[in-house]
């Protein structure tokens, strides 16, 4: 079958950035020297790769795997090919929260993991604002939760912006540097609930397939069609906002993978959410894996910002897409 | 003849404004039958209150003597099909499209379509005659392939009771006379059950066997044709003048407008 092929190309694809990207870096390691490396459990190669390298892998696809699910869903829900993960003003909550946390100097007294728990108080709040503000006589109303996120996006970052205009520098280069994305995450429980939730959302939203299938017609239409589209609605936009805030608070802000790869993934296998779903999934992770393997080896020793490689990266590729196409927005 | 759908001084409408008040008529099973009414009159909220687009304020509507209300969308899905004035400009192909119309029948935990569900489907898009074009995207389609391919998707439904909301309106005559002529022969064929609002007098007046004619929110008449589609009924409530002669071959009526030009010079040009 067309999908389960390529569904398979792009889970291949995955595995070999994953396999170069744990093979690459600061320390060269060899395909062939890897059984030993695994099989002695010693050494220092060994402890760059499970402290170090497999940690940052699983990050990534997973990171990336939600981020881009998000947007396929979100695009999906509100009928808009360039809504994003971050349009609904979840990663604006988030960074407001990790501003107020940096400027009040919780990280140093508190200790570093205060940032996500910041990161995901933050952009909890938004979602819930974002929610609750757009209940119309119980009825969620699809336009106003998208201006309302806009808008708390707008907010938040003025509020930010605030708060950067009045705190000192290392402040203001701790919350620039946090917005600006990382895949290096030393906390391994963090670690583990980006990847499980990743996998959660995934199985409950590809489980909301069929119906999002028939919300493409319209929240009426797909109710004269026997599905609840309300219910729909709000179960996909927990799951979406939960995804991103977590995202957000393990990585910081990492855009574009939640607008490029569905659109990518949409062109090239169709809008059918069954394949859709786990193509974005596998699409993003793949995407994130080639771009913190350049963050990371680009200027080596140092490292760039991720979200600066994903915008660049993706912005590019995207716009190559879309000219070479001619341009179809494939959406609905 | 029993009575299928029952509707019960339906009051419905727009929280604050427009709103249909006391509507009430029966209709039997396998009966054609046509909503028509000026622009404003209610037809479209009525529609709405019995698609359950909007809430029924006050009384029932009973399908086959259960309450329309009490039904779940899954229920209410497999017994009612409805097609709008436009589809949906979406990129899916036809036989995707077609294929939504399968979906009340999905059980909870179904990812793929059941081999029955592509028969069903493939059925549907040869009677309509969408078949050919399956694999083409939606909207490469033109209008009238369109509407074909929307009632393809309403009959892979499976309904007892087909809803149409001008579903002609912005088609050639045709596309008009080949939709129309299709919903007829699946109401002749199969018993369906038609209701279906129509702004062209004329065509209501031809295919439809009782006519229910809107005004203000209220039924003002309904009958056959021949008792609803007179001269008087006409200029009261759409405020025109306008001339009914019967068609010679079909024996239905027919509706004329007249110019004003015309009228002053007392119906003679020469």
């Amino acid at each position: 079958m067309k999908w389960a092929g390529l569904t398979g190309v792009l889970l291949l694809l995955v595995i070999a950035a994953s396999l170069f990207s744990l093979l690459t870096g600061e320390m060269d390691i060899s395909l062939s020297s890897l059984p030993d490396i695994f099989r002695e459990k010693s050494g220092i190669e060994y402890s760059v790769l499970t402290k170090i390298r497999i940690p940052r892998i699983i990050t990534a696809i997973s990171v990336g795997g939600a981020l881009s699910i998000t947007g396929a869903i979100l695009q999906g829900i509100y009928r808009n090919p360039l809504v994003e993960p971050y349009t609904l003003g979840i990663s604006g909550g988030a960074a407001l929260g990790v501003s107020i946390a940096i400027v009040f100097g919780l990280h140093l007294t508190i200790g570093s993991a205060v940032l996500p728990v910041s990161g995901f108080a933050g952009s909890l709040i938004t979602i819930f604002l974002v929610y609750f503000l757009s209940l119309k006589k119980g009825n969620i109303s699809i336009n106003k939760m998208l201006l309302i996120g806009v808008m708390i996006s707008f907010i938040s970052s003025s509020a930010m912006m605030f708060l950067m205009s009045i705190s000192n520098k290392d402040s203001m280069h701790s919350i620039i540097f946090w917005m600006m994305g990382s895949l290096d995450e030393p906390n391994t429980l963090l670690i583990k609930i980006v990847f499980y939730s990743s996998i959660a959302g995934l199985l409950i939203s590809t489980f909301f397939a069929r119906p999002l299938n028939a919300m493409r017609l319209g929240q009426e239409k797909a109710r004269h069609l026997g599905i609840n589209s309300e219910m729909t609605l709000r179960v996909l936009f927990i799951v979406a906002s939960l995804l991103t805030g977590i995202c957000v608070a393990v990585a910081g802000i990492i855009g574009f993978v939640g607008l490029v790869i569905p659109h990518i993934v949409r062109n090239t296998i169709g809008s059918d959410y069954r394949v859709l779903l786990p193509g974005s999934f596998l699409g993003g992770s793949f995407f994130l894996l080639v771009c913190d393997l350049l963050a990371r080896t680009v200027i080596a020793p140092n490292e760039l910002p991720i979200g600066v490689i994903t915008g660049l990266v993706g912005g590019l590729v995207f716009i190559l897409i879309l000219t070479r196409q001619g341009i179809r927005a494939k959406i609905k | 003849m029993e009575n299928y759908l029952d509707l019960k001084n339906i009051t419905c409408g727009y929280p604050g404004g427009f709103q249909i008040d006391n509507i009430g008529f029966e209709i039997g099973k396998g009966m054609f039958v046509g909503i028509i009414g000026p622009n404003g009159s209610g037809k479209t909220t009525l529609f709405k209150g019995l698609t359950g687009e909007l809430k029924i304020k006050g009384g029932s509507i009973m399908l086959e003597e259960k309450n329309i209300e009490a039904m779940t969308l899954k229920q209410k899905a497999q017994k009612i099909a409805v097609v709008s004035q436009f589809t949906e400009i979406t990129d899916m192909t036809v036989e995707e499209y077609v294929m939504l119309g399968r979906m009340p029948y999905r059980q909870n935990f179904q990812f793929f379509e059941t081999k029955e569900d592509f028969q069903i489907t493939e059925k549907y898009m040869k009677q309509t005659g969408v078949f050919e074009m399956k694999d083409k995207q939606m909207s490469e389609l033109s209008g009238g392939e369109q509407q074909l391919a929307a009632i393809a998707r309403a009959l892979a439904q499976e309904p007892e009771l087909l809803l149409l909301d001008e579903p002609t309106s912005h088609l050639d005559i045709t596309h008009q006379v080949q939709i129309l002529n299709l919903i007829q022969k699946l109401n002749n064929d199969t018993g369906l059950t038609v209701l279906i609002i129509l702004h062209d007098l004329n065509l209501a007046s031809e295919y439809c066997d009782y006519l229910i004619l809107m005004n203000k929110g209220k039924v003002h008449i309904k009958g056959t044709p021949a008792e609803v589609l007179n001269f008087q009924t006409i200029e009261d409530v759409y405020q025109t003048v306008v001339i009914t002669r019967v068609n010679p071959v079909s024996n239905k009526p027919v509706v004329f407008l007249v110019s004003e030009r015309v009228l002053k010079n007392g119906g003679n040009l020469q």
